[in-house]
């Protein structure tokens, strides 16, 4: 995997891209009521007073899902504040009591980052806690909510507790904003505040997308798109709006600033409501709940109890590896499995950082490794290191550590491994060349390609007819060595 | 009393609230409606540039709820006294335009 510069974007053109991720948190209960916090219930079982907004009824803020947007909003670097709930009035009827309770101007977090793997800033401009809405089903018309009969609505998602997360316009690719949104995934993942499904709703994107010259500070009139449901979607419905965008420029007009429906199965979006208006919410404070104000110590305790972001883990694997033999994919992917902590751990056993990192990613791509220890994994890369073991035999050692947590010196007894002694194997390869006399004259005599086509075979040969027990490095040695002479 | 709000005006948003009025209520709320006014710009007439907004006049902070389920309310119950329901969900008017 490379970060490429977006490559379907005609020449001169950048992309211009912030995220809404909204989040449902794992709560057991809703945000201002006890009923349960549950996906896939039977409709309106998970209904009382509060979430339905009748008269009289009072709200009281879950404790748990402030704190968890306070760890969220600190995983994400933000500064973390007195905040205030705020009503945001609007009339629809999944929002049964004609507002939504939101934060305005003092959300909880804000000022925050997520840092890439390859070291791309996203600036996280806000964090918020707000309510979810209902759920409506469009009856009539094909689903399409303009032209249905009528509506059925459901008030189990209704409250349930949610963060806003809003990032700045400074995503530059589609590549960057797939990252963001699984960077994103990684840390609600690793924090465990929200199983973060975009296929179930509980992780939901929204993108701002708008396009501009090459080079240019500006920005330009963006379109809002909803409806994304995995991250491939939102990438190719970032794509063809980028593309529309640009085309309506190249013929001398401009978008519309609107909000636009994406459609998976079509492969485009159809234009939705026109934003060129302000929308007037009418937000005020919310009267029935009071100010959120958490302490510094509250604070200290949920970054003293802070896994290592992705990021910083990624740094602390980096410095130990020299960066000319390792790229920084083989360190996100070791990171991804969470073998970081293990390959550092084996590398303070004096194993070869190089080595130890280059044999996690090609033999050790396992959903479970915890019987493997630091110290069984540094003997198993010394082994290989010293020539006790060649390529082959140590791979299956490690595959065999795996399923049983084993040394890997008696395993490699008790399978009878010793590296060939390196008269035996000459003698191989001399009979090998014999054999195949074509191959070896381009070997000797042809181009790159050639040479290293053939290496291949030849190391093939002998790897075969020794059973695996050839040391490569000692088989590429023998092959230059006859070649020179 | 009152010039605040006349009996038209209630009848207006009696019908926006979806509320049925009989005439003697009409009358009833146009007074209790105007006084309420009136409370309104007594308070308006104040002169309050050196008071700090506020939300709230308990001088409270961090007031939670325990993260616990109690019993939902009985679905049926609550369908019953909606104007419209099928599959046991509220029916409603099909609405133009998107959510926010
Ligand atoms: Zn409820």
């Amino acid at each position: 995997m490379t970060w490429l510069i977006e490559p379907t974007l005609p020449e001169g053109w950048e992309l211009v891209v912030g995220l809404e991720v909204h989040v449902e948190l794992a709560t057991a209960t809703k945000l201002f009521c006890g009923c349960a916090n549950q996906f896939g219930s039977e409709p309106n079982t998970n209904i009382c007073p509060v979430c339905l907004g009748l008269p009289g009824s009072l709200p009281v803020i879950n404790g748990t899902a402030v704190k968890y947007a306070m760890q969220l909003g600190r995983a994400l670097q933000c500064e973390v504040g007195p905040s205030v709930m705020a009503r945001k009035n609007y009339f629809y009827p999944d929002m049964p009591k004609d507002y939504q309770t939101t934060q305005y101007d003092q959300p909880t977090s804000f000022d925050g980052e997520l840092m890439l793997a390859d070291g791309f800033r996203v600036g996280v401009e806000r964090a918020h806690i707000e309510e979810d809405t209902g759920k409506s089903t469009h009856v009539g018309g094909g689903g399409r909510i303009n032209d249905a009969v009528h509506s059925l609505v459901d008030y189990n998602r209704a409250g349930v507790p949610l963060v806003e997360i809003v990032s700045h316009p400074c995503l530059d690719t589609i590549e960057h904003a797939k990252a963001y949104v699984s960077g994103l995934r990684d840390i609600l993942l690793a924090i465990a505040v929200s199983d973060a499904r975009m296929e179930e709703g509980s992780m939901r994107v929204d993108a701002n997308v708008s396009v501009r010259p090459m080079g240019s500070e500006e920005l330009r009139t963006r379109c809002e798109l909803k409806n994304i449901n995995s991250i491939r979607s939102m990438g190719r419905a970032i794509e063809y709006e980028a593309l529309r965008q640009i085309d309506l420029y190249s013929n001398g007009e401009s978008p519309r600033q609107e909000t636009r429906h994406w459609d998976e199965a079509a492969g485009r979006s159809t234009p939705g409501r026109s934003k060129e208006d302000a929308d007037d919410y009418r937000y005020f404070q919310e009267p029935d709940l009071v100010r959120l104000v958490p302490s510094a110590a509250e604070i200290a305790t949920i970054d003293d109890a802070m896994p290592a972001r992705p990021s910083a883990r990624r740094t602390a694997l980096r410095q130990l590896v020299p960066a000319a033999s390792v790229s920084v994919d083989v360190i996100a992917t070791l990171v991804d499995r969470g073998q970081d902590e293990l390959a550092i751990a084996a590398i303070g056993e004096g194993a070869d950082p190089e080595k130890v990192v280059t044999r996690l990613q090609h033999d050790l791509a396992v959903d479970d490794f915890s019987k493997i220890t630091a110290g069984a994994l540094a003997d198993l890369i010394r082994m290989e290191t010293t020539g006790e073991l060649t390529a082959t035999q140590v791979k299956q050692v490690l595959s065999e550590m795996v399923d049983t947590g084993g040394e890997p010196g008696p395993i490699a007894e008790s399978r009878g491994f010793e590296a060939m002694p390196t008269d035996d194997l000459a003698g191989i390869v001399d009979q090998l060349i014999a054999e195949h006399p074509d191959e070896w004259t381009r070997f000797v005599g042809g181009d790159d390609g050639d040479r290293k086509k053939m290496q291949g075979f030849f190391t093939g040969e002998i790897m075969r007819s020794t059973r695996g027990q050839a040391d490569g490095r000692a088989v590429a040695e023998l092959l230059a060595q006859r070649s020179a002479g | 009393m009152s010039d605040r709000i006349t009996r038209d005006e209630v009848i207006h948003v009696a019908r926006l609230a979806r509320l049925e009025l009989a005439p003697d209520e009409v009358d009833a709320f146009t007074e209790q409606l105007a006084r309420v006014l009136e409370h309104a710009a007594d308070v308006e007439s104040l002169e309050v540039d050196d008071v700090p907004p506020t939300s709230h006049p308990l001088p409270l902070v961090n007031v939670f709820r325990a993260d616990e389920i109690t019993p939902s309310i009985d679905r049926d119950e609550v369908l019953a006294q909606a104007p419209f329901a099928e599959d046991h969900m509220f029916r409603v008017p099909p609405v133009l335009g998107e959510e926010p």
